[in-house]
């Protein structure tokens, strides 16, 4: 895995707009094939990075490559292998879907029988032969975003990049989005995804987590679920089954030795001291409390509060 | 090159596409300036005539109403009243029942009758500019006209003026503002029409899906600009059809070359199109910032007063304002039958201007990718 190797290989980002530093030191590489995923809060850089990896924005400092071509050079050529899907779509609205394709087709020079052939392959793909002369304002999300899909990689660009793809649609149509991203996927094109769901994000092969401009961790999921920030030595996680979570909730949280607790469903999740764990299960006797695996929103919400912690 | 406009083809496409897709917005864009020619051009006269005035007379003579005989005679004033007393005048004026009053004295026949000089005090409502000069000019007419019918012997004045208007014999107003008016619907039309497609672009989110596309800043310009000039320019044919046609204003040069020559009128508006859309992030603000070209285009043109009178700093920006250029080209080829060779200066600055303002849209384009 060397850099050479990496379809898109980020090196010290540091992307300035005055003053203000949206996107500070972040590194990272991600292989053919990969689909990745890169989760933070709105506004914390993830739609300046891929900006800045497209050559929209320049960088302020650090160095990236996409399938070896340096994004401050070769920000044309960049162009024509890399497809991007914004949460806006790009679609539009008045045009029919034949419109849009064929206006982005001829917008990436594909003309004529091309053209044809590569527009069938992606109504084939797409399943919105149905809905070729009909405007894009008469579709519904779900079929927009596939045909915002289809727009993005009318190029067969071998990187994609998709900018909260299913943000507000809903969970069929996210799902068999997402069946299309890991068919293109094993069809070798890279993704780099950014997502706000948690279960977008545990379908991704290696997750990075930004926040406030800081990329804060890297990795698979169970590299995330053994770093040590997220698992601050000397807690466990806990699941408490209660009846009365709201309730519990309020006291767990003054509790001594607590550290995180929120509601997942009937049960409680909470970060605990370890040393406190027995005088936990001794105020409330009559409770079901086992220690579990972080998940990945635990992983984030614990990774975000050591950072808050260490600003302040 | 070709790079340099990478991607003009399929935009201009497109952008027919969306014009034919949307028949009212068409309709309206093509209608508005029409009606406006309508509005404007039959609004319009800047020839004062029958100006309402009130007359005081306490002289009650044959000689002072010889004199009112001769005010009302002029189709300049029209008499709207007589009074009696000089509240009753100074009333009729402060109401805006009168613009001029005349105050023929009690004395005024004895005196003309005495060989002294007689006078009579006429008063003129200032709040009106244009009305005030021609009404102290015509009043001097006048008066000049009744002292001379009182000199013996003297049938016709010893010199006589005999003006001779070219170009527009007739001095109608009509002849000398629509060809102006048309510059002024054209660019407001334009400017609209170009800015808010790019601009709907922008809220849309499409603009940012074409600046990842290989489309070249000039490409995705000039592809803009094709369909919307095209439209601009059948406006203009539509346009100079009802002048010439319903207001029957004559052209006396060749429409050939007037519609050549007014070509870089087109792509100068286009382009300042081109860059209000580069400052608007939303088409209020691209309205906002379209209609804040209409009024220097009016005032400051020579569309309505000279450029020729005017202070040297105005004067100074009159130069930077399309319209002027292109009033010049519209009047000199409509109303005075001008050639190539006397309004070439006009299409190079007008050229130079429009190339320009492209150039700097397509800058602030491309440096926009942080936007």
């Amino acid at each position: 895995m060397s850099a050479a190797s990496a379809v898109i290989h980020a090196e010290n980002l540091k992307i300035q707009f005055g003053d203000f530093v949206a996107v500070d030191d972040v590194s990272f590489e991600i292989q053919k094939g990969e689909l990745f995923g890169f989760l933070g809060p709105n506004g914390s850089g993830k739609t300046t990075i891929i900006r800045a990896l497209c050559g929209l924005i320049p960088l302020t400092s650090g160095s990236a490559t996409i399938l070896g071509m340096d994004v401050r050079q070769h920000a044309k050529d960049i162009k024509r292998h890399v497809g991007y899907m914004s949460q806006k779509f790009g679609l539009y609205e008045d045009l029919t879907v034949a419109e849009n394709l064929n206006f982005y087709a001829a917008a990436y020079g594909l003309t004529g029988q091309p053209a044809k052939a590569r527009i069938e392959e992606l109504l084939e793909l797409t399943g919105l032969r149905p809905y070729l002369n009909r405007r894009v304002s008469q579709l519904s999300g779900g079929w927009k975003q596939r045909l915002a899909l289809a727009c993005a990689i009318i190029h067969s660009p071998e990187v994609v990049f998709l900018d909260e793809p299913t943000a507000g649609i809903d969970p069929v149509a996210r799902r068999s989005l997402w069946d299309l991203f890991f068919q293109l996927s094993g069809q070798g094109v890279t993704f780099f995804v950014t997502t706000h769901y948690m279960d977008e994000a545990e379908r991704c092969g290696r997750l990075g987590y930004i926040y406030m401009s800081k990329l804060i961790a890297l990795g698979t999921i169970g590299d995330l679920q053994k770093l040590p920030d997220a698992n601050p030595a000397g807690t466990s996680r806990l699941e408490i089954a209660t009846l009365d979570a709201s309730k519990l909730l309020v006291e767990l949280r003054k509790a001594k030795g607590v550290r995180e607790a929120t509601i997942f469903g009937r049960e409680i999740h909470a970060l605990v001291e370890t040393d406190a764990i027995e005088a936990l299960k001794a105020q409330y006797p009559q409770l079901t409390i086992r220690t579990i695996d972080a998940s990945l929103e635990d992983i984030f919400v614990t990774l975000t509060y050591a950072i808050m912690a260490e600003t302040k | 090159m070709k790079n340099l406009f990478y991607g003009m083809q399929p935009v201009c496409r497109k952008e027919f596409t969306h014009i034919v897709r949307d028949p009212t917005t068409l309709f309206f864009a093509l209608l508005i300036p029409l009606i406006q020619l309508f509005l404007f051009g039959f609004a319009v006269d800047t020839n004062v005539r029958q100006i309402p005035t009130v007359i005081y007379d306490e002289s009650q003579t044959q000689e002072s109403r010889s004199l009112v005989q001769s005010f009302a005679a002029s189709d300049v004033f029209r008499i709207a009243s007589a009074v009696q007393s000089p509240d009753a005048m100074y009333d009729t004026m402060r109401s805006g029942k009168a613009r001029v009053a005349v105050r023929i004295p009690f004395d005024y026949a004895r005196n003309l009758q005495l060989g002294k000089t007689a006078s009579v005090l006429v008063l003129v409502d200032g709040s009106d500019s244009s009305i005030a000069g021609i009404a102290v000019d015509a009043s001097t007419g006048v008066a000049l006209e009744q002292s001379l019918m009182r000199v013996p012997g003297m049938m016709s004045p010893a010199i006589e003026v005999r003006p001779s208007v070219l170009y527009n014999p007739s001095t109608r107003s009509a002849n000398f503002f629509i060809p102006g008016l048309i510059a002024v619907l054209l660019q407001i039309m334009i400017i609209l029409l170009i800015a808010l497609s790019l601009v709907r672009e922008k809220e849309r989110g499409t603009l940012e899906q074409l600046k990842m596309t290989p489309i070249a800043p000039l490409g995705l310009m000039v592809g803009k600009m094709i369909p919307y000039g095209a439209l601009g320019f059948g406006e203009l044919c539509m346009i100079l059809t009802a002048m010439r046609f319903i207001f029957r204003v004559p052209i006396h040069g060749s429409v050939i070359l007037l519609l050549m020559m007014l070509l870089p009128f087109l792509l100068t508006v286009l382009g300042i199109g081109l860059v209000i859309s580069t400052k608007a992030q939303t088409q209020a603000a691209a309205f906002q910032l379209a209609m804040g070209t209409v009024l220097p285009s009016v005032f400051l043109s020579g569309y309505i007063f000279l450029t020729a009178t005017m202070p040297v700093f105005f004067r100074g920006i009159s130069y930077l304002i399309p319209v002027t250029y292109a009033i010049q080209i519209l009047r000199g080829i409509i109303l005075r039958g001008a050639t190539f060779a006397d309004l070439w200066v006009n299409v190079a600055v007008l050229t130079v201007m429009g190339c320009a303002a492209i150039l700097l849209a397509a800058r602030a384009f491309v440096k926009q990718g942080a936007g």
